[in-house]
């Protein structure tokens, strides 16, 4: 018999999401069991697998939540075990007490991993996935663990493939010409290494920089612009981004569709939408824009909304308002370098909880405050970001970081001279920390690449 | 029945350089041996390249030595010339090569045979391995006599139904016209072992008189020879030395192999084996680096007493006419005479991934192999199975636990370990990339590493085990010594420094800091290091290198301490790898053919992902706790 364990699944944490408990193993259904009042006065043990119920959380004669639970009975589950996970709407707090419930009930805290543990060894987990194990199990912590599931962006893993190219055949050349020396002059290549490995610095930087950044996670705070058209929401977008995307004029409706921006703030992702000016429209394209533009409000965590303080507010803005009332909101009093005619008690009379910010988007006034307010609210804990994505560019950081700090002692080596054969050992372990990013191994490529380039022996 | 029958303790068929290391070692351990070779005056028989050593080839000669075993002592007086390969490069690639007087090497190792105790040295053809229930018996010859044996080692090299190739010539003999061994694969099939087909080549031999070595480049051995053998006394090798010559091909000798690839068997598919990659013949060179408009030819002498000069570089399996062609294109070569043709030869060998680590069988106790049977190719590696062979035999016989060295002690642990856990597809070669601890594992110190090993199983006396302990005993203290020398800024060191075109100091440093410039080394310190203590050449060459490389040297002894980790975990032979759900099928498949001893090992199977060994793991643990219950 396997122990049943538990803990708070990993994926969204997001304010007015959903948080998920995972309970695994033989008991993990009797456990729920015992603290789930069903609406209908089931008992889980007595349903179909693969099926949702609706009930309270209910212990020590206290309401804890009211919830949903999916029971899903081995062997297809993702661990092969009985699986039932409790969705609860309560918050982190909320969450955090249903789980120490289901522990006291007889589950216990699963090991970062531990579920991909169990889904590997009872035989769940196919090739493709089995790659990222090893990382799971070996994940210091729960943070670790969220990162090695992500996959790569294509094109990242692409860039790497292309700068452990270029390592490999230098170190090929090198080997290559300490094992064969008379044949093979070493000295032919200094050169070319030299130039590659500056290259590769200032490249893995350049990579370094834009996970700083927050370009390549695409996970974050997903975060929609709203306000009626040129209100000056791509203005802000560009702003906020630093670079051209969204195409601004003014000329009325020239967003056409929704534009989409991942941006970083002192370490929080935003992914920015930017939508269509929502107006009521005849012109069909910008019709679906305004379409996406409501329902990305709906879904989003965070609405900044950006007000012409210029004009008068119209239905429009009370349509945008009533949309988003409920929402995490920032309001952005925009084109204060003009002259205002909206004032912030204007729109405190219909979004009472909202923040507000006045700016000028076109001149760039007052976005240092926007930023620190975005800050503010996550910081404050208003908005609970996906932590996922956060951790993976942090692991993927920490490999890149390793392989630069590699590279630069190639660099001084190289400057001082120093024999290749020593070269090759930091060239090499830049090599696998970059392999480490891609899940690729060392194993006989080097052996391979010297046969394959160079001509050997006698 | 008038068959002979005779009885030993350990049989080892083959006296080339795998072989005779085996027997050796196995006579040594106090065993009852016998060695044969189809030919007793070609003991030790350098067929191809008249040379010993190389880059990485010069470190298992070293570590053989380290061991007790006999190559480098053969070479150290057999040479005529020796160089240190890499030697402006780090210690760690550091390699020594030597010149043989071939015809003087085979003869020299043939009287090391012939001398020592326990050892028979018997001309005949092995036709039949003897194998009851799994267990060796013996060997039957082809005479029908039976030699019953306890441990029997193949080192068959490349004479198992050898057959020597040149254009459409095609004769089923070993090297050099020697008699090839046609009978003893059937038995090795018939006995379950899967055998397949390599094949290699080596260069014309060409009349020294009809060489103009006016328009080649002479290449000189080092002034001051290093000897191989830690026992050999380096004045007592200093000598006059011969001169290799340098010259190279050019695009009439391109084209005329261009032209004629239609007549090489490599081509035209006569030839099945497959080659090396690293040692191709030269139409693989013109065809493969097609945008290389030379290619090097090294002329070296093959012995004091023969005109016969080796074509390094340019082997070959073309027609003779062509050969003839090719090789009068090459400036220096245009009247050449040739004594021997170049040839490529086929042979049957082994996939050592049915050997163990101690280089048994997998499926028959006490049938151990070494040398180019396993798939390797050079003579040092073959040299360095085989006496890893040889006694791995001897302890076999004695019952006691095999002899395995790792990866992170030696270049031949990773050797061995390369051979049973890669499936390699062509004759492997030793290279010091291959070596991940190649730091650590240098020339130098191969002494340091292993001669413990050999004198444990009784192949080092206890007075070179006492004279060695005594070096490191030195090496520890001059190291310690020098960590606590302080050096001023007085006239005198700052004198020092600058004549070593070195910085001045502006504080003072230890002796050990001033080492690491790479300017500096201990010995050039002297004169500053008042109190210095007269020590031998060898520990002064320790202190500077564990000095000088200490950063690098430090690093690479933990990535040890984690790889021993993983090499600890051992793997119960008995484990039913289906049995374990979580692996993907192919890891099942490789990891049961395979069947690795450690986790370590496992790791390096191909086609073992990172993942399966993390399941492995998994499961070991599991596996131990319900032992445990």
């Amino acid at each position: 018999m396997v122990d049943t364990i538990a803990a708070i699944s990993t994926s969204t944490m997001s304010s007015g999401g959903i948080s998920i408990i995972r309970v695994s193993g033989s008991e993990a259904i009797d456990i729920v069991d015992s603290l789930f009042l069903s609406k209908k006065n089931i008992k889980l043990k007595n349903v179909a697998s693969h099926t949702v119920h609706y009930g309270n959380i209910v212990y020590e004669d206290k309401l804890i939540d009211e919830v949903l639970v999916i029971v899903m009975k081995a062997p297809n589950t993702y661990t092969r075990e009985d699986i039932v996970e409790i969705d609860c709407h309560g918050g982190i707090l909320v969450t955090k007490r249903i789980l120490e419930i289901v522990l006291k009930s007889g589950a216990r805290l699963a090991e970062p991993g531990e579920f991909t543990k169990r889904a590997f060894l009872n035989g769940r987990i196919d090739l493709s996935q089995a790659e990222a194990v090893i990382d799971i199990i070996n994940a210091k912590n729960d943070l670790a663990l969220k990162s090695s599931v992500k996959q790569l962006n294509g094109k990242l893993s692409e860039k790497i493939k292309g700068y452990r190219e270029i390592i490999l055949n230098n170190v090929a050349f090198i080997e290559a010409a300490l094992d064969d020396p008379e044949h093979i002059d070493i000295n032919d290549n200094v050169d070319k290494m030299t130039k590659d490995v500056d290259n590769l610095v200032d490249n893995v930087n350049k990579l370094l920089k834009t996970f700083e950044n927050g370009r390549i996670i695409h996970d974050g705070i997903s975060t929609v612009i709203l306000g009626k058209t040129n209100a000056g929401k791509s203005s802000l977008l560009n702003v906020l981004a630093r670079a051209e995307r969204a195409i601004v004029t003014d000329i009325e409706g020239t967003t056409r569709d929704v534009l989409e921006e991942s941006i970083n703030l002192s370490g929080i992702t935003l992914n920015l939408v930017d939508t269509a000016g929502i107006r009521k429209t005849d012109d069909i394209v910008e019709n679906i824009g305004v379409q996406k533009a409501k329902k990305y409000a709906v879904d989003a965590d965070l609405v900044i909304y950006v007000v012409d303080s210029t004009r008068d507010l119209d239905d429009n803005d009370f349509e945008i308002m009533s949309l988003i009332k409920d929402k995490k909101v920032l309001v952005l009093l925009n084109k204060i370098d003009l002259e205002m005619v909206v004032s912030k008690e204007d729109i405190m009379k219909h979004l009472p909880n909202a923040r507000l910010v006045s700016i000028s988007a076109k001149e760039e006034i007052g976005i240092d405050n926007l930023e620190d307010e975005i800050k503010e609210m996550f910081f404050n804990g208003n908005i609970q970001v996906n932590d996922e994505v956060y951790i993976t560019s942090a692991r993927h950081k920490q490999l890149l970081t390793e392989a630069v700090a590699s590279l630069e002692l190639v660099k001084q080596g190289i400057e001082a001279e120093v024999s290749e054969d020593f070269l090759t050992i930091d060239l090499m372990t830049a090599y696998e920390k970059l392999g480490l990013i891609v899940g690729e191994e060392v194993e006989d490529d080097l052996a391979n690449r010297i046969f394959e380039r160079f001509c050997m022996g006698k | 029945m008038h068959n002979i029958k005779e009885e030993y303790d350990v049989v080892v068929v083959g006296a080339g350089h795998a072989g005779c290391e085996a027997a050796l070692a196995s006579a040594r351990m106090g065993l009852n041996t016998i060695v044969f070779t189809v030919s007793v005056d070609s003991i030790a028989m350098m067929p191809c390249n008249p040379n010993i050593g190389g880059s990485s080839k010069g470190h298992l000669v070293r570590e053989i030595d380290a061991l007790g075993g006999e190559m480098g002592k053969n070479i150290d007086a057999t040479f005529i010339q020796s160089k240190m390969l890499n030697a402006s490069k780090g210690p760690a690639v550091h390699s020594l090569r030597a010149q043989a007087d071939k015809q003087d090497y085979t003869r020299h190792m043939r009287q090391v045979l012939e001398n020592t105790d326990n050892l028979t040295v018997r001309q005949g053809e092995v036709s039949e391995i003897m194998v009851n229930d799994g267990v060796i018996a013996g060997v039957k010859t082809v005479s029908g006599a039976e030699y019953f044996a306890k441990a029997v080692v193949l080192c068959t090299g490349v004479y198992l139904k050898a057959r020597c190739i040149y254009g459409d010539v095609s004769q089923y003999t070993g090297p050099n016209g020697l008699q090839a061994a046609n009978h003893l694969t059937q038995s090795l099939i018939d006995n379950g072992i899967e055998v397949r087909r390599f094949k290699t080549g080596t260069p014309a031999r060409v009349d020294k008189r009809s060489i103009d070595f006016s328009k080649m480049a002479e290449q000189f051995g080092d002034e001051r020879v290093v000897p191989f053998s830690f026992t050999t006394d380096p004045e007592s090798i200093q000598k006059e030395q011969v001169s290799c010559w340098l010259t190279y091909t050019n695009e009439e000798t391109h084209k005329i192999i261009r032209d004629n690839l239609d007549r090489s068997p490599l081509y035209s598919g006569n030839i099945h084996g497959v080659g090396p990659r690293y040692c191709p013949s030269i139409e693989d060179k013109v065809v493969r680096f097609a945008d290389k408009d030379r290619h090097q030819v090294f002329v070296e002498p093959e012995g004091l007493y023969t005109n016969e000069m080796y074509l390094g570089g340019m082997s070959s399996s073309l027609p003779e006419d062509v050969q003839y062609a090719m090789y009068r294109t090459v400036p220096g070569l245009e009247n050449v005479k040739i004594v021997r043709n170049a040839y490529a030869i086929e042979y049957d060998c082994i996939s050592a991934i049915q050997l163990k680590s101690s280089l048994e069988f997998k499926k028959i106790s006490g049938l151990f192999a070494g040398g180019q049977f396993n798939g390797s190719s050079g003579y040092e590696e073959a040299a360095a199975q085989g006496i890893i062979a040889g006694i791995n035999a001897a302890l076999y016989v004695k019952k006691e636990e095999p002899l395995i060295l790792d990866r992170s002690e030696s270049y031949i642990g990773v050797l061995i370990d390369d051979l049973v856990t890669k499936e390699t597809s062509e004759p492997y070669r030793m290279m010091t990339s291959r070596a991940e601890y190649r730091l650590v594992l240098r020339q130098d110190n191969a002494d340091i590493r292993l001669t413990k090993y050999g004198h444990k199983i009784g192949l080092i006396s206890d007075e070179r085990m006492n004279k060695l302990n005594e070096k490191i005993r030195l090496i520890d203290e001059e190291i310690e010594r020098v960590k606590t020398v302080n050096v001023g800024t007085s006239e005198e060191v700052q004198k020092v420094l600058v004549e070593n075109g070195s910085t001045e100091l502006t504080t003072g440093v230890t002796l050990a800091e001033l080492i690491r410039r790479p300017e500096l080394n201990y010995e050039v310190l002297a004169p500053i290091d008042k109190h210095r203590p007269e020590l031998p050449w060898d520990v002064q060459e320790q202190v500077n290198i564990n000095l000088k490389y200490e950063g690098y040297i430090s690093r690479q002894l933990r990535q040890v301490e984690h790889f021993k980790k993983l090499e600890g975990k051992m793997i119960p032979e008995e484990l039913d790898y289906f049995a374990i759900s979580g692996l993907r099928k192919e890891a099942m498949q490789k990891l049961d053919k395979f069947k690795p001893r450690s986790i370590g090992q496992a790791s390096r199977i191909s086609g073992v992902s990172p993942a399966d060994i993390s399941v492995l793991l998994v499961y070991l643990e599991s596996y131990r706790r319900n032992l445990a219950k």
